[in-house]
């Protein structure tokens, strides 16, 4: 009994630093293989898919930068007038984005402006655009690598 | 000799497969990605120097050569002790080497370098201003850096720098029947002194001040690095040429290079020609034991730069609202701020004991050392994680550090 309750913490004690050392290691190491770092990605719920085009088409590590989003539905349709808003970050460093960035005008035919985009450091980015159209509210997720 | 010679045989056989292998004289090899990285950091890729569109005399010599005879002048002070370059020092990379700088009293911070810093969006540990000018007026009007005030400085710009003044910014406005002191600033009887100007008269005298902080600007925007063993070693390596001794490091310190952009994550922040990502982080670096009060990091610098009074989308700065765009998309708010501190440059670190924002690690060995241990920060959470370096792993990052230092250069 005893000594199954000492094999029992051992291995919980075992198991609980393999986690935590997992959890240092996960710091930085290198993001999961099987990401999508496509620029047209589809919602969580299917509700829209959306495009970005960074202008100058590459993204630069520690420099504001202007991106257009384009937003259709799954036929292909643009969506104007969506309210949009942006957050992300780094999911392996716990941290978010190192600016606010914000749709600064609705340029038509499903394509917004987005100012003040900005990545002030190299690795895996996570940019979500929450998406509220006349489909419903929705999540794009854009995933980069710098 | 037969074995001296046959040595020596090897070793020029070796060097020879090294430069084709596109590894070191130490045998080091570096992947592709390694030498996109090390080419990341190199003073040749920083980028050319954008206009300041909220500083119209940015680029102007007599401009510069106006501040520079501001930035030395010791009467632009309340005692005629202090000027920029008390703490600002030439001749030590721009700073001066003590934990908290000293003017006509004692600040809760450390004196920051000046080069390079015309690329910095924010300024400041706190990133409190966003610019040269705006942060070259922040000291003049503290209690403990120069002490003055508004009124004193208008009126001693037109007694001693008049022609100066004029030939960049135009005519002086009336100084006449101004009071000796006066300003926003300063204790009660300099704040009511100010107060008892008119709106026009504190515009006009606010006015002559800001273009002190632009002169001054112009002068500290022409500062910046020269290049350094390291950046002659990467260029060798990315020529694929044989290292000589101006441009080779030795075993440890390749060794605590490859740590820098691998293991010990330095490059995660340090990142970019001058080696900061220009933003901000708490590292959990102890409270400094000399100051009294409570350093909130970015989260109090954010707030006063939204509320500036010289921020780039005030009256005083020359840039449209388009132009100000890291003020506008600034993060405002949120735990990530807290006791957050700026990314300082590593260019030339090796020279500037103690470290950190308050001189609280008194070597680059106790700061490795931190960064190694991931301490809990005093408040607001460490983004830091424990390392785990080996003794001579710290040492190598050490003594790879000290391969970033050159003598600073101000362009004419």
């Amino acid at each position: 009994m005893r000594s199954s309750y000492i094999n029992r913490s051992t291995v919980l004690a075992l198991g609980l630093g393999v986690i935590s050392l997992l959890q240092g290691c996960m710091m930085f190491a290198r993001p999961p293989k099987d990401l999508d770092y496509g620029r047209i990605r589809t919602s969580e719920a299917r509700l829209y898919r959306g495009e970005i085009r960074p202008d100058g088409d590459s993204i630069p590590k520690g420099k504001l930068q202007k991106w257009t989003l384009h937003l259709e539905d799954a036929g292909g349709a643009p969506i104007d007038a969506a309210k949009i808003t942006i957050d992300g970050g780094m999911p392996q460093h716990g941290h978010g984005l190192p600016t606010k960035p914000l749709v600064t005008k609705q340029l038509g035919n499903g394509d917004y402006r987005v100012e003040g985009m900005k990545f002030n450091m190299g690795g895996w980015w996570v940019v979500k655009f929450r998406v509220n159209a006349t489909l419903g509210a929705d999540s794009l997720v854009f995933n980069l690598k710098l | 000799m037969l074995r001296v010679l046959t040595f020596a045989g090897f070793a020029a056989l070796a060097m020879v497969a090294g430069v084709t292998r596109g590894s070191t004289s130490t045998g080091a090899t570096w992947s592709a990605e390694e030498r996109s990285m090390l080419a990341s950091l190199t003073l040749d890729k920083l980028d050319t120097l954008a206009p300041d569109p909220s500083n119209r005399v940015a680029d102007d010599t007599m401009a510069a050569r106006f501040g520079r005879q501001l930035f030395f002048d010791a009467k632009l002070s309340s005692n005629g002790k202090v000027a920029c370059s008390t703490c600002h020092l030439p001749e030590q990379d721009f700073q001066d080497n003590t934990p908290l700088a000293r003017g006509v009293g004692v600040t809760g911070r450390r004196t920051m370098p000046i080069a390079g810093t015309a690329h910095s969006p924010w300024l400041f540990w706190d990133g409190r201003t966003d610019s040269q000018w705006a942060q070259a007026l922040g000291p003049l009007e503290s209690a403990v850096e120069h002490g003055g005030d508004r009124t004193q400085y208008a009126q001693y710009i037109a007694a001693i720098y008049r022609r100066e003044y004029e030939r960049v910014f135009g005519r002086l406005p009336d100084m006449s029947r101004l009071p000796a002191h006066a300003g926003p600033a300063g204790d009660s009887a300099t704040r009511a002194a100010w107060s008892a100007l008119s709106v026009t008269r504190r515009d006009e005298i606010t006015r002559v001040f800001s273009n002190m902080g632009k002169a001054i600007a112009a002068f500290e925007r022409r500062i910046t690095f020269s290049p350094t063993r390291f950046d002659r070693y990467v260029a060798a390596q990315l020529a694929g040429r044989a290292h000589t001794s101006i441009d080779s490091l030795s075993q440890d310190e390749e060794a605590g290079l490859r740590l820098f952009i691998g293991k010990a994550n330095c490059i995660t922040c340090h990142n970019g020609a001058r080696l900061t990502d220009d933003h901000f982080h708490n590292t959990g670096v102890p409270a400094s034991s000399l100051v009294a009060a409570v350093d909130s990091g970015r989260t109090t610098g954010v707030r006063q730069v939204l509320a500036g009074e010289f921020n780039c989308l005030s009256p005083y700065s020359d840039a449209k609202p388009d132009d100000c765009s890291e003020l506008r998309f600034a993060v405002t708010e949120g735990d990530e701020l807290l006791r957050a501190i700026k990314t300082p440059s590593l260019r030339n670190v090796a020279s500037r004991a103690p470290f950190m924002h308050a001189g609280q690690l008194s070597t680059l060995r106790d700061v490795i050392a931190h960064y190694d241990r991931a301490p809990r920060a005093p408040f607001g959470k460490s983004e830091l994680k424990r390392l785990k370096l080996s003794a001579t792993e710290r040492r190598q990052i050490e003594a790879f550090l000290e391969t970033l230092s050159g003598p600073p250069r101000h362009r004419p």
